[in-house]
């Protein structure tokens, strides 16, 4: 902790203003050796007193009775933890920088059938949010666009580089469709008088999904002919569905919405990935019988019915990991902006997962359903060294610490605004460091 | 059959009379006058609830009863009516209606946080400020007959009605006017018979009041300006609104509440004011029925229950609450409670959907247990009486209108049928089809060519009536008085079909019949006995047990008699973080007795304590959130820039889950703070977590008086729609003025009243109006009530603070205050305290610079910091958020911890009562799982003033006893649908959330914020 508050000092006497002096670190070279470590490797599995060999910016080696490679730089992590780098599989991250200033926002697209968006090319590396994710242990993030109903493609991207194809970890690795409301609408609140919906919005969701559904179709048709005379490049744009190169993320949240989903499983075979579930726990073994995995919308939520236990959404990974779903665990709070992931996933542990269930949940779970787990999600050989290390668990916020981070084998620097604002205003009233 | 005698007799004279003698009406033919003088002889007449005579006579004269009695002498120039078998009611009263009153158009008004804002009212003319007060209105003027809706009263026995214009927050007078299709000069019983009032603002644009304490806030300085206006202060001119509402003072005073809890908060504003309101209720006090009953009111009870939803698809079902069916299972239950508990109320056919569901509901009303008597009552004297018209209807006595309904048996019977109603002597048939009195067996015998045939045929009703043969045959039949015709196949043979037609002649049919075969024939029927009557159905009772009321009314809630009570409380051999000098102790206990932290110490004893095994497990103060909108009805009054007058405290709401889940989080007191829409909003609450109880009981009682201001984006609203922003001001330049003007017009006031109140001759003198606005300024002023500011940026924190130098008062804490580490030093030194989030930023542009570091520093500066939440779901993970503190900055844990507990109390100045762990102090404390900062701690109890609100495993019974509640209900709705009832859509259990109004925290499906719900 002092060393990188020493760090930041010195950094900090260099230049005052912003983090437009942080700069993205430069591919690694030689060795990077992480010794004495306790590594939670993401897969369930902890290595005490381990060793990490990175070499090219991959994990070469890792686990006990390593010997070190001479003339390599060594991260002595004794007495710490060592995690992969944290993935956040939901974000607006880099499309949004401050919510309420509309000019600042590119995040949702006009219209209601937008397959063909591609939320890469948005994204902003120079937002100031990412560095404070990086601080907390996030080294990569699924950017989602967000829609009416679809709404475009999202890729993962790294949280430390230049421009978005330096950024680009995975693109286009899956279609967003935000699924209608299935739930009659909300009574006039103030009056007496029938209370009746205007509308069934069941039926409205419904017939939206069948023009989807009519669209897929299509688009698998026109795919049995190579070349055309009229180019369409909404059909172009979802291609990957049907060999399954890409996923079909659903954003639904109630049984009906979810079981509607199925039906891309059922009918065109499809990856199908439920984005939200807060009511998933009431399917999880038909989730699992389909193959379809969950991404949990931060678990810090109130429970949807006042009739419902009052920690459900604490305890709905627990139930979605009893029934054997693959899930990932997400933090899309509008205030924390992401940073508050670990502690999202640290709240599941205390209410039925273990310590390491909880981490696969943002580390490997995560890269297994954006389809990034042969590059990263666990510190194994062969992966990319994204690799954190903290003074302590690292899902739990007091003790959770970031004191080294490395992306693809670069040491990434850890300054973000919020530190250096720390340091401009501990130096105005002449605090020390502790 | 001889009760036709009464039927037919009054058949004749059919047409209406007027019963008045001179008019100024011209009359176009010749004059017809008529007495209307009859007489009523062998009824059983109920001249009220608790009086009936058999076999009497009434006489009736010119629209009033003459006489009415056993042994009343019959007039030889009456028309005598016998009603042997029938029985003789007042008609029904029903003071809560528009009838005969144009409807308003529903407005749009209210304010809108992303919209214009309207400021002054639209009404033209010399009217008051507001046009929601519309005490001017008088519904005698716009009254007009309308003979559709009378008739559909009158068929439910109604005869005597209160009409009101249902528009405004003050809607001027009520009329009381008879159902009579008659003239409404004739109608019109009392033009000014009510004042009425309610909590909606119906079709006013105005945006002030925008809240439901904004409202409360409207009516208690109407109060206040009609006393002052009696001084005809010079500088108000003529203002008609005020006139109007100091002469409509005399009349009954009714007001619409509309819900248990409005019920209470209307009951405050009368009693503030020396006024006993009428209160139509919502329907729903069963719920709270003991408070109900202390407001000493007389209430007004529509039999409006819900209806059943369709609940058979278990993916409907999952959205709609427990509470929502319980409610439709229990509102029957409502005027039977009320009678229980003794307090009076009349019944009202308002806000039925369907005026048939009247006589239906209150069936259903006696099968819950409501007394006929008291129904009876709860229609004629209870309205008539809360009316102060009892000596013109609501009985039936000599001298009184004429107003009474013909039955024919006791009127709430299954199956009686309301025969006749009179209204000023007038009578309007409700039943005029005589079959009723025709029914019965005739023998019918064809005129064959082989001679007569008999037959027996079973009169039921007018369309429907058998022939008996060798076999019972439903014929397709006919009747309507004087026609009857008959189509029936005695043997079921198809080719053997008669078709008889004839005229009636009271009990003798005769006419000519036709076969299939073409030969035609005579028939005659004459009356030859009654069917065998069906016995009046018995009254049903619900089947299987009815669900508890629970307090609140709420899942989790607690039943009658199982409240949790105050216990003394030993917790052992904990982990105690007491926050005083002592700092964390290990293997510690804790004594609470009567509510109060009694020890802490080691090797504590307590013989009738429950003990609690605290074991590997740590034991804090009560969290304390010292910015928190849970609990409460409304939240932002944004009409106006300045709103001091608003109070929090007059719409809490205890029926919020949030209280339970945030107990569930360790919280034990919450600071329930105005919204931030406007400069200087209202008066906040300080409130304790006392899950069940009343709003009253919510509070924490001592505390100092505090007020929400706000600065900033909000204030200026910066998320209005483009164009759309016209109230002042706009910029932190007018923010800045607002304060300024304010202050500056508050010692004004001050001066002026103690000018006044000095003057040792006061005549001649005009006394100050008294303004609620400023009266919360000046408390300012002297230090009697506190400020916590919504703030963010640098600039605003500054210039708040120079106001408040220049002004001579204190801003005794900045809320959120996300720069406030830009500034600490310049708060030190004004002497303000802080109360921020952790780690929010970044979702407006006044939070950019925002940073977690914040509380750190400003703790380090010296400031005394506290981490709120702002927000229903944060706030039950409080203590994580402190540990962020640790995280962000390095202070220490225990330093951490005070900022969600002693710091906050401090603050709020009542770190005497709460916020650590000292002997004396109330004994608010959780028990945790492990160290309070960390993740994995859980609260295991939550105890406030040493009762246990919230204790885990009692939670999971609990939420057992709530799915099975669940699922009985479920079944009966399903069983309700299935047995043929009308079942509505299921609708989900929304929510409305109220907040600041400027994050975009989203709490769930069902949750809609209170900015969208147009609240």
């Amino acid at each position: 902790m002092k060393k990188i508050l020493i760090y930041i000092t010195i950094l900090f006497s260099l230049s005052v203003n912003g983090q437009e002096t942080v700069y993205p670190a430069p591919r690694q070279v030689g060795t990077t050796v992480i010794t004495n470590a306790t590594v939670h490797v993401g897969n369930g599995q902890v290595l005490n007193n381990a060793t990490i060999i990175i070499t090219d910016g991959k994990i070469a080696a890792v686990g006990n009775n390593i010997s070190i490679p001479p003339g390599s730089t060594q991260v002595n992590a004794q007495g710490k933890q060592v995690y992969p780098g944290l993935i956040l599989p939901i974000t607006n991250l880099g499309l949004v920088e401050i919510g309420a200033v509309r000019a600042s926002n590119d995040v949702q697209e006009l219209g209601e059938m937008n397959p063909n968006i591609h939320s890469i090319v948005a994204y902003n590396t120079d937002s100031k949010v990412i560095n404070t994710l990086r601080s907390n242990g996030i080294l990569l993030a699924n950017v989602v666009p967000e829609g009416s109903f679809v709404a475009g493609q999202s890729s993962v991207v790294q949280l430390d580089a230049w421009n978005y194809e330096d950024a680009a970890y995975k693109t286009d690795g899956g279609l967003h469709v935000y699924m209608p409301s299935l739930l009659a609408r909300p009574r006039r609140v103030r009056g007496a008088g029938p209370q009746q919906p205007d509308e069934d919005p069941v039926k409205e969701g419904l017939q939206k999904v069948d023009g989807l559904k009519d669209f897929f179709r299509e688009a698998k048709a026109y795919y049995n002919q190579s070349s055309h005379t009229n180019t369409n490049l909404k059909f172009e744009s979802v291609q990957h569905l049907f060999d399954k190169k890409q996923k079909l993320y659903v954003h639904a949240n109630t049984v009906k919405q979810m079981l509607v989903a199925l039906d891309f499983v059922k009918e065109f075979d499809f990856d199908v990935v439920i984005v939200g579930g807060s009511d998933s726990w009431q399917i999880a073994d038909l989730l699992k019988q389909n193959n379809v995995a969950v991404i949990l919308d931060t678990p810090h939520s109130l429970p949807t019915l006042n009739d419902d236990d009052v920690d459900q959404p604490y305890k709905t990974a627990a139930a979605l990991h009893k029934a054997g779903v693959l899930f990932a665990i997400s933090d899309e709070d509008g205030q924390t902006r992401g940073r508050n992931l670990p502690f999202n996933a640290g709240t599941t542990a205390a209410y039925g997962l273990s310590k390491e269930e909880a981490l696969q949940a943002i580390t490997l779970n995560a890269a297994k359903i954006l389809g990034v787990s042969d590059k990263t999600g666990s510190i194994e050989v062969g992966k990319d060294a994204n690799i954190i290390i903290s003074e302590g668990d690292i899902l739990d916020m007091r003790t959770s610490q970031v004191t080294d981070a490395f992306i693809q084998g670069r040491k990434i620097d850890l300054t973000d605004k919020h530190k250096q604002l720390n340091e401009r205003y501990k130096r105005k009233y002449g605090l020390k460091d502790f | 059959m001889r009760k036709a005698q009464c039927f037919l007799l009054s058949c004749t004279l059919l047409i209406g009379f007027v019963v008045h003698a001179q008019t100024s009406f011209p009359v176009n033919g010749v004059a017809d006058e008529r007495s209307g003088y009859y007489v009523f002889t062998n009824a059983t007449i109920v001249k009220d609830a608790a009086t009936t005579l058999s076999s009497a006579t009434m006489v009736i004269k010119d629209g009033v009863i003459k006489a009415i009695g056993k042994d009343i002498a019959i007039p030889k120039d009456a028309v005598t009516i016998d009603c042997k078998g029938r029985y003789i009611y007042p008609s029904f009263i029903d003071i809560y209606t528009d009838y005969g009153m144009p409807v308003p158009q529903p407005g749009t008004g209210g304010f809108n946080f992303f919209g214009p804002t309207q400021f002054n009212s639209a009404t033209k003319g010399a009217y008051g400020w507001n046009q929601a007060i519309k005490s001017e209105v008088d519904a005698y003027r716009s009254f007009a007959k309308d003979e559709a809706k009378a008739n559909s009263l009158r068929e439910l026995g109604f005869g005597t009605v209160l009409t009101h214009i249902k528009d405004g927050i003050a809607r001027g007078t009520g009329a009381l006017v008879t159902l009579a299709n008659d003239n409404e000069n004739f109608s019109i019983i009392k033009e000014k018979a009510s004042a009425n009032y309610s909590f909606n603002k119906g079709t006013s644009t105005q945006s002030y009041p925008g809240s439901m304490m904004g409202m409360i806030a409207l009516l208690r300085q109407t109060y206040l300006d009609a006393q002052w206006y009696k001084q005809k202060p010079p500088g108000e001119g003529l203002n008609l609104s005020l006139q109007a509402w100091l002469d409509n003072q005399s009349l009954p005073q009714i007001f619409d509440a509309g819900d248990k809890w409005n019920d209470l908060r209307a009951d405050r504003i009368g009693d503030e004011f020396g006024v006993q309101y009428i209160i139509k209720g919502g329907g729903n006090e069963y719920q709270r029925i003991k408070e109900v009953k202390a407001t000493n009111a007389t209430y007004i009870i529509s039999l409006n229950f819900p209806q059943a939803m369709d609940v058979e698809d278990p993916n409907d079902a999952r959205f709609v609450s427990v509470s929502d069916m319980k409610h439709w299972e229990l509102a029957p239950t409502n005027p039977a409670a009320l009678e229980k508990a003794g307090i009076p109320f009349c019944l009202t056919t308002s806000d039925l959907r369907d005026m048939k569901q009247f006589t239906a509901n209150l069936k259903l009303a006696f099968q819950y247990g409501l007394s006929e008597q008291e129904a009876l009552n709860a229609l004629t004297k209870t309205p008539a009486t809360a009316l102060g018209v009892y000596s013109q209807v609501g009985s039936l006595d000599a001298g009184k209108l004429a107003n009474f309904i013909i039955t024919s048996g006791p009127v709430f019977n299954e199956k009686t049928q309301i025969i006749q109603n009179w209204i000023r002597g007038k009578k309007y048939g409700v039943k005029d089809d005589i079959y009723d009195e025709m029914r019965g067996k005739y023998k019918l015998v064809l005129n064959t060519v082989n001679g007569p045939v008999n037959y027996t045929l079973d009169f039921k009703s007018p369309s429907s009536a058998s022939l008996i043969g060798k076999d019972t045959v439903t014929s397709k039949f006919y009747f309507d008085g004087r026609q009857v015709r008959i189509n029936v196949a005695p043997e079921r043979r198809l080719d053997n079909n008669l078709r008889l037609s004839g005229m009636v002649n009271g009990t003798q049919w005769s006419g000519t019949g036709e076969d299939s075969s073409g030969n035609r024939f005579t028939w005659t029927a004459s009356y030859s006995g009654a069917l065998a009557e069906k016995v009046d159905s018995a009254r049903k009772r619900p089947s299987g047990a009815l669900g508890k009321v629970t307090y609140p009314f709420l899942p989790f809630g607690w039943e009658e008699g199982q409240a949790p009570r105050q216990e003394t409380i030993l917790v052992k051999n904990a982990t105690v973080w007491t926050n005083e000098k002592d700092g964390v102790l290990q293997n510690t206990d804790v004594l609470i007795r009567n509510g109060k932290i009694a020890a802490v110490g080691k090797n504590l004893q307590a013989n009738d304590a429950r003990i609690i095994d605290g074991t590997g497990k740590h034991v804090t103060p009560g969290i304390i959130d010292e910015h928190s909108h849970i609990a409460a009805s409304s939240i932002n009054e944004g009409g106006q820039s300045v709103t001091s007058e608003v109070r929090i405290a007059d719409n809490l709401n205890p029926d919020d889950i949030n209280i339970y889940r945030q107990l569930s989080g360790g919280v034990t007191t919450s600071h329930i703070l105005h919204g931030s829409a406007n400069t200087i909003g209202g008066q906040t609450q300080l409130i304790k977590l006392r899950w069940g109880a009343n709003d009253e009981d919510l509070k924490f009682k001592g505390s100092a008086p505090f007020i929400k201001f706000a600065l900033g984006e909000n204030v200026k609203r910066s998320p209005a729609n483009a164009g759309q922003q016209n109230r002042f001001p706009d910029t932190r330049m007018g923010v800045e003025e607002v304060l300024t003007d304010a202050f500056t017009r508050a010692k004004d006031y001050e001066r002026s009243w103690k000018e006044y109140e000095s003057a040792r001759n006061k005549k001649g003198m005009t006394a100050p109006r008294k303004d609620l606005e400023l009266d919360a300024l000046v408390e300012i002023l002297n230090n009697k009530r506190f400020i916590t500011c919504h703030s963010y940026v640098q600039s605003e924190i500054t210039s708040a603070m120079r106001v408040a130098d220049k002004m001579g008062y204190k801003v005794n804490t900045f809320t959120h205050i996300l720069e406030g580490y830009k500034v600490a030093d310049k708060m030190k030194a004004h002497g303000a305290n802080a109360s921020t989030f952790s780690d929010w930023w970044a979702y407006k542009m006044e939070v950019q610079d925002a940073i977690p570091y914040n509380a750190a520093i400003m703790s380090r500066v010296g400031l005394n910091v506290a981490i709120n939440s702002d927000d229903a779901e944060m706030a039950r993970r409080l203590n994580q958020e402190a540990a962020k503190i640790v995280k962000y900055g390095g202070v220490s844990e225990e330093e951490a911890l005070k900022m969600v507990t002693l710091n906050p109390a401090k603050m709020l100045h009542v770190e005497d009562k709460v916020g650590s762990l000292k002997v004396g102090k109330d004994g608010d404390i959780v028990v945790w799982t492990d160290n309070p900062l960390s993740i994995y701690a859980r609260p295991d109890y939550t105890i406030v003033d040493g009762t246990i609100y919230f204790d885990r495993l009692k939670d999971e019974q609990m939420q057992k006893l709530v799915d099975a509640e669940r699922s009985r209900l479920v079944k009966k709705m399903i069983g309700e649908k299935r047995s043929g009832a009308p079942v509505q859509q299921a609708i989900p259990s929304y929510e409305i959330m109220h907040s600041c109004s400027e994050h975009m925290h989203s709490h769930g499906l069902l949750v809609i914020d209170a900015s969208e719900a147009g609240d």
